[in-house]
């Protein structure tokens, strides 16, 4: 059974449509990279899996079950995201605790105070920050609490959109890791929006470089580690990243 | 080499209720009209470097050096009147966000007038040619058109290039480039940079590129500069950066992902271990 699987894809803001016909399907336990520049709609592809952007046709289907437009308590429960900025991801004037019970409260279940302690433990943070509030903590802390807040549900999918790309190079290897980790001991699936491809090659398995609402060529890290990209416009992304 | 620059012990601090803190602990360097890098990670000090050479930094907020000079001119005495006759005309700074650094209510054409204007009286037809030909040079391709929008109406990437053309217009002899790029595209980084490096040779000019991305440093600077908590760890010519010595650097070198990455753990620089903190 593939962990997502999206067949046909389109997907509009109003009457700009900016994903056209996408076909992806990833398998449970893969993780998978969406590449490529701004407005490409590596983004949108995630936040509509997520039900942040319902304006979709064609199908997506989570863990075997087809999505409805809407955000659904079953897919949120499995499938978590974690987003680019951690300045403008957590609320500013809810505590840590609050911040991470807050996803047990809405989805009824008990016993929190535990589940909180033993997310902090899992993405590495201090017993003492859990009542602390996100300005006494420094960015890749809060990227931390945002991987927590997401851990909450213990999801199967998460879907992470340039988790490291705010953060400087020394705290960025640290959250890369902890990715890396918390992957390999919880079996989890990850779908990674980035365009930096030396994150692509340390954290996943596969990846799709995407232009202009397309997908241009779905490949291999192998493929990219040995710089072997098919098509003319992964090259280009390529020589970009290995010059700059 | 003619000096541009001199800085020595240069110290910027700010009051918190703990007494002042200081954020640059005694920083010295020259330049001449060279490409100068600064690195380092968020709060080493890097910005306000950049910021305390055109006397940028407000109160409370206070600066000393033993010697802060640019061409011969004593930076710290001087006044704010003297102090914008230098600002823009002879040192200018590329900021790192164009959506936040270019006025949304003047038109592009406007605001790189209005640079010009402010240092030299030109007549309006010499101005008009002046900015086409910037505009020309920033590789933007139909000056005529873009001069008419409005910042909310070009791409950051074409922003970033507006505000190059701004800050470059008045021909300065020093260009502080503080995080040019860090808000762009991965594509367009390497054009607003090779803009940037093509201008500053051919004009030359002085360069100060501050940045955390020490590979980027390293293409396109002479002399690398890396910063940790307000002091110089290493100084170093760029193509020499591989054989950086301070446990600091190469802890940053280590810990950036490669392309053939094959490790399956990236190394942690333990900050414990040359910083007080």
């Amino acid at each position: 059974m593939n962990a997502i699987d999206i067949q046909n894809l389109d997907i509009s803001y109003g009457d700009t449509k900016v994903v056209h016909g996408v076909n992806l399907a990833i398998p449970e336990g893969e993780s998978f990279a969406l590449v490529g520049e701004s407005g490409s709609g590596k983004s949108t592809i995630l936040r509509a899996i997520a039900g942040l952007a319902p304006d979709w046709t064609g199908s997506i289907s989570v863990l075997g079950q087809a999505r409805s437009h809407h955000i659904d308590r079953q897919v949120s429960s499995q499938v978590q995201m974690v987003f680019q900025d951690p300045y403008g991801s957590l609320h500013p004037r809810k505590t840590i605790d609050a911040a991470l019970s807050e996803p047990l409260a809405i989805h009824g279940i008990g016993n929190r105070g535990e589940r909180v302690e033993a997310v902090l433990r899992d993405v590495g943070l201090d017993q003492r920050f859990r009542f602390r509030f996100p300005h006494q903590l420094s960015g890749g802390q809060r990227q931390r609490v945002a991987i927590a807040r997401a851990l909450m549900l213990q999801p199967k999918i998460m879907l992470l959109d340039e988790p490291t790309s705010a953060l400087d190079v020394s705290v960025q290897a640290e959250i890369l890791n902890l990715l890396k980790r918390l992957r390999r001991e919880q079996g989890l699936t990850y779908l990674l929006v980035t365009h930096n491809l030396p994150v692509v090659s340390f954290l996943c398995d596969r990846l799709a470089v995407m232009r202009q609402g397309r997908i241009v060529e779905i490949a291999d890290a192998a493929q990219l580690k040995a710089g072997k990209l098919n098509e003319p416009y992964s090259q280009e992304l390529l020589a970009a990243t290995a010059s700059g | 080499m003619t000096t541009l620059l001199e800085v020595e012990n240069l110290r910027v601090s700010f009051p918190t209720n703990r007494g002042r803190v200081e954020v640059v602990k005694g920083l010295s360097f020259t330049l001449g009209r060279e490409r100068l890098g600064i690195v380092g990670e968020s709060g080493s000090g890097k910005s306000m470097t950049g910021r305390s050479i055109l006397k940028l930094i407000r109160k409370p907020g206070e600066v000393t050096a033993d010697k802060l000079r640019f061409d011969g001119i004593d930076i710290l005495d001087q006044s704010e009147k003297q102090m914008r006759a230098i600002r823009g005309a002879r040192i200018s700074m590329v900021m790192q966000d164009p959506k936040f650094s270019l006025n949304p209510v003047m038109t592009v054409g406007e605001q790189i007038a209005e640079a010009l204007v402010t240092h030299q009286k030109l007549p309006r037809s010499a101005v008009q040619a002046r900015i086409q030909e910037m505009l020309h040079a920033v590789r933007i391709n139909d000056p005529e058109r873009v001069a008419r929008l409005y910042p909310h109406e070009v791409s950051g990437g074409m922003g970033q290039r507006i505000m190059i053309a701004m800050m470059l217009i008045p021909e300065p002899e020093l260009l502080i480039a503080d995080e040019p790029t860090s808000a762009l595209d991965v594509s367009v980084q390497a054009q607003v940079l090779d803009i940037i490096d093509t201008l500053v040779r051919d004009k030359g000019m002085g360069l100060i590129l501050i940045s955390h991305d020490l590979a980027l440093v390293s293409r396109y600077c002479d002399r690398i500069l890396v910063m940790n908590a307000g002091r110089v760890v290493e100084e170093c010519a760029a193509g020499q950066l591989e054989n950086a010595q301070h446990p600091y650097t190469r802890g940053l070198l280590a810990a950036m992902p490669t392309i053939d990455e094959s490790r399956d753990e990236l190394p942690v620089l333990d900050r414990t271990q040359w910083a007080g903190t």
